[in-house]
């Protein structure tokens, strides 16, 4: 990870009489170039910008082409095709006639994808799940960043009792199961309410997932955060500002947090792609994302129940957090050589 | 008797005795040629202790069948006539005096136990104590009216039922004195926890320690993890073929470990003989259709219903609970359940067969019929309006399986549409039924379904909705709804009572309470569930009982 100093360039001198040559590029425009030059993380952006845009047209979806709630169960629902009536679920004829399976892919804007176990429109579950799991990954990234970045810089910078109590903290926190806290906060939370400040926290809000997974994944980020404020606090740029006297807070501010600023923006694309895995893992296990919501990990556990019969209730969804995931590692990967002065080497 | 009628019966018996010296050759016959093998049986988990007089799970009942005896059981055949209690360890069925207070039980001579010891008075009655030395999860209920139980139940430890069980070891007989009559007494005793088990058994759950058996197979081994061999009793001969047959295989394996999915596709392959978890749903339609000759479909004395929880809002209002009476699509819940070979909606709080069943149900598109035909949308959006209680949060609890979650989601959802912001919340199913029996926990409504320990329909009324089934604050509150009324309980008090001279009569009485109750709505009746059970192509002579479910000593696999 860099340890250079990106602030400011020198300034230019100007030679007497001639046109001022063109500014250097900052470092900041130094790595978007070099990023914009990274076919793969391109890609990956496409993708992610696909995905989002796809995702957020949902409700248009749900109003032109599916025509149907997405939230409702429909088990006695039908559609017409071709002409004709078929319902939605339709049961077993020959034989004992047992069990009844949902409609599959009609390629038509109606089920496109086909139904649920409830007779829900998989295509527009999956795109308003797109939506939840997103929102999910972001926010709790967003949470997870903030408190890092904060009990990093802190941590590293006080040192001695500080950083010897919030370390302890991270390691406790680090060790703690996920699953099991999870598991755990859905059961109390049934049937009460978390009031935290002015946020009030139910069973059903989404917020629930947002903060246990923002929160679990403080010391993944912390940890490195804090070494790095380590190795910035003995450079001499650092040294020197405390030996002028600058006030500890202002070097704080001023110096190293932003070098550590591009230590977070790397983490940003794969503590997103983590962060989706985990809620996805969350509302498989029923303890993310509560019904009528849906996230994609909630379709595949609905999908889990027809795997036999209708595996693209799963696969589905699974595809989505696939593309997704490998989206984001391969676009955290380009910004991390774009950041990296170091990476400039060895391209060179 | 008249000596007309002597002559009648002795004509009638006479006629018969070809009949009976014909089948029992026939028998004979079978056992020669089918018995041996060992019957492979599989399961996604063990069902925790192997103790009969505490476990509570079908998954060992139906074990416990062919494995331990009471002093009566319901006799081992297939069809309607499963659901009549025989003499077991008893030589005949008890002789009552005293009103219904007293059954004095005359015990077979020559029963020994799997560790060759001889069944006794001095066992009866210690089988009897050890009920409340080990918390029997109904001794508080079933065996509360056992002279000396009150004292047992509040020192466990030096329970002696002084006065209560009585054995005459000159007369080989055993007594049972009662408080008061109970016509359930006979059914109490049929379930295992009826067993009676060696006097020395320890007064403790026996975790996976098996106790000698009287049936004709004994437990060899139990490893919770791995499987529960159960191997022939070296001691058994047949005393009586109604209450328990010899078997027919040498061995019966019950393996746990595999999932519903993997034991389908087990006992597709001849891997196992027969699953016991619910069969997947997207492995219904195929097991229908190509597999129908392995198929068994069963119909249950059972309902899947829904609580509400008449003390907290908004079910604490009439009407309200009368809208989702209303608005309830049990089809579409069938549906969720398999389609409707495997269930029939049902409106009222019996199901179909029990005794005292009435067709009844005023909740449906065109009441009158006694049987539900559509749900009544406008109905009931109308009446949780009047009822002032829209928009209000509800929470729908149910278990994460996979039907029962889907379940819990179209509850929610229909009463998001009646007007309710609503949501569903699946819960492990290992703590599913204690949560939503617990007041504390504030369940407003749920989902959860109950199967009959004995065809009374007491065990429906009287168990899910007296006043002396709810417990707030306890996990056994077996009254989820919370529902008391003082009236009604009185009315199911004197149907008890006159179940013990006139059981006809009482009929009529249970049926008038289920009326009463089903107006009520303390819970929303769903529907009636079928049983699936899948066998291995080479498993013959398939006997399904009411009670026990399938009989494994019956079956051969030779």
């Amino acid at each position: 990870m860099s340890d250079a100093v990106l602030p400011a360039a020198a300034p230019s001198a100007v030679p007497a009489g001639g046109v001022a040559p063109r500014p250097a590029a900052g470092p900041w425009q130094t790595a978007a170039r070099k990023l914009r030059q990274d076919r793969p993380a391109m890609v990956a952006l496409l993708v992610l910008v696909l995905i989002v845009v796809a995702c957020a047209l949902a409700p248009a979806y749900a109003r032109y082409a599916s025509r149907e709630d997405p939230f409702a169960s429909n088990v006695d629902g039908s559609i017409t095709l071709d002409g004709q009536s078929v319902p939605v679920l339709q049961a077993e004829t020959a034989g004992l006639g047992l069990g009844l399976t949902p409609i599959g892919p009609t390629w038509h804007g109606q089920y496109f994808l086909g139904a649920d176990s409830q007779g829900r429109d998989v295509m527009e579950r999956l795109l308003y799940g797109g939506r939840t799991s997103l929102l999910i990954a972001t926010v709790a990234t967003v949470i997870c960043l903030v408190l890092a970045g904060v009990v990093g810089l802190v941590a590293g910078f006080a040192g001695g009792v500080v950083d010897a109590v919030l370390s302890r903290l991270l390691d406790v926190l680090w060790a703690f199961p996920i699953y099991l806290l999870a598991i755990s906060l859905s059961i109390v939370l049934i049937n009460t309410t978390i009031q935290i400040g002015p946020i009030s926290i139910t069973s059903g809000s989404l917020a629930l997932p947002m903060l246990i997974i923002g929160l679990v994944y403080v010391p993944y980020v912390a940890r490195p955060v804090r070494g790095q404020v380590l190795a910035l606090n003995r450079t001499d740029f650092v040294l020197a500002a405390r030996a002028l006297g600058v006030p500890p807070w202002r070097i704080l501010v001023r110096d190293i947090f932003p070098n550590v600023t591009t230590t977070l923006i790397v983490f940003v694309p794969l503590m997103m792609a983590l962060n989706m895995l985990t809620e996805s893992a969350l509302s498989f296990l029923s303890i993310g994302v509560q019904p009528p919501n849906a996230s994609w990990g909630t379709i595949i556990e609905d999908g889990q129940s027809l795997i036999y019969t209708r595996p693209l209730v799963a696969i589905a969804p699974g595809l989505c957090i696939v593309a997704t995931v490998l989206a984001l590692n391969v676009l955290g990967d380009g910004v991390r050589d774009a950041l990296d002065p170091r990476a400039k080497l060895r391209v060179s | 008797m008249t000596l007309k009628r002597i002559l009648t019966a002795g004509i009638c018996l006479a006629g018969l005795l070809p009949l009976v010296a014909q089948a029992a050759p026939d028998r004979a016959a079978l056992m020669q040629k089918h018995k041996g093998g060992t019957l492979k049986l599989t399961g996604s988990a063990a069902a925790g202790t192997i103790d009969p007089m505490i476990n509570y799970e079908l998954k060992f009942w139906q074990l416990y069948a062919f494995t331990y005896d009471g002093l009566v059981t319901f006799k081992k055949v297939a069809g309607k006539d499963s659901n009549t209690v025989v003499a077991d360890l008893a030589e005949a069925m008890p002789t009552i005096s005293d009103g219904g207070k007293t059954y004095v039980f005359k015990l077979r001579t020559g029963v020994k136990f799997s560790n060759g010891q001889e069944v006794t008075g001095k066992d009866v009655v210690a089988s009897f104590q050890r009920l409340f030395k080990v918390s029997n999860p109904n001794a508080g209920s079933w065996f509360n009216g056992i002279i000396g139980a009150d004292k047992c139940l509040k020192d466990a430890a030096s329970c002696t039922l002084n006065g209560g069980v009585v054995a005459d070891d000159a007369a080989h007989t055993v007594t049972v004195h009662l408080t008061d009559p109970d016509s359930e007494f006979l059914y109490k005793l049929s379930t295992p926890f009826g067993t009676i088990l060696p006097a020395d058994t320890v007064g403790k759950d026996l975790g996976t320690s098996p106790a000698p058996t009287t049936g004709p197979y004994m437990f060899a081994s139990y490893d919770p993890n791995k499987a529960l061999i159960m191997k022939r009793n070296p001691y058994f001969k047949e005393f009586s073929v109604d209450a328990q047959p010899a078997g027919y295989p040498d061995e019966i394996d019950f393996s746990f470990g595999l999932q519903d999915e993997a034991e389908v596709t087990a006992v597709l392959n001849g891997q196992y003989d027969w699953m016991f978890d619910e069969k997947p749903l997207d492995r219904l339609s195929e097991l229908g259709s190509k597999y129908a000759k392995q198929v068994h479909v069963h119909p249950l004395l059972a309902y899947y219903y829904m609580p509400l929880n008449v003390n907290l809002a908004p079910f604490n209002n009439l009407k309200a609970r009368q809208a989702v009476a209303y608005g309830v699509d049990r089809n579409a819940i069938v549906k969720l359940f398999g389609g409707q070979n495997l269930g029939a909606p049902l409106c009222q709080q019996l199901p179909v067969g029990m005794p005292g069943y009435e067709p009844y149900c005023p909740f449906t598109k065109n009441p009158g019929s006694g049987k539900w035909t559509a749900p009544d949308l406008a109905k009931a959006k109308e009446l949780v309006k009047e009822s002032g209680t829209a928009g209000q949060k509800v929470t729908v609890i149910s278990s994460d399986k996979v039907v029962e979650r889907s379940i819990g989601e179209y509850l929610a959802s229909l009463l998001r549409t009646i007007g309710y912001d609503a949501q569903a919340k699946a819960i492990s199913s290992n703590i599913q039924f204690t949560y939503i029996q617990n007041t504390n926990n504030k369940v407003q409504a749920s989902l959860t379904d109950w199967y009959q320990d004995y065809p009374a329909p007491s065990d429906f009324l009287y168990v899910l909705f007296g006043c002396e089934s709810f417990h707030p604050g306890a996990d056994d509150s077996i009254n989820i709804a919370g529902w008391c009324d003082k009236k009604v309980d009185a009315d199911m008090k004197q149907a008890l009572a006159t179940a013990v001279t006139d059981p006809e009569a009482a009929a009529g009485q249970w049926a008038q309470v289920d009326k009463e109750i089903t107006d009520a709505v303390p819970a929303v009746a769903l529907f009636q569930p079928k049983y699936v059970d899948l066998i291995g192509k080479r498993v013959g002579n398939y006997v399904w009982s009411d009670q026990i479910h399938m009989l494994f000593s019956q079956a051969w696999v030779k």
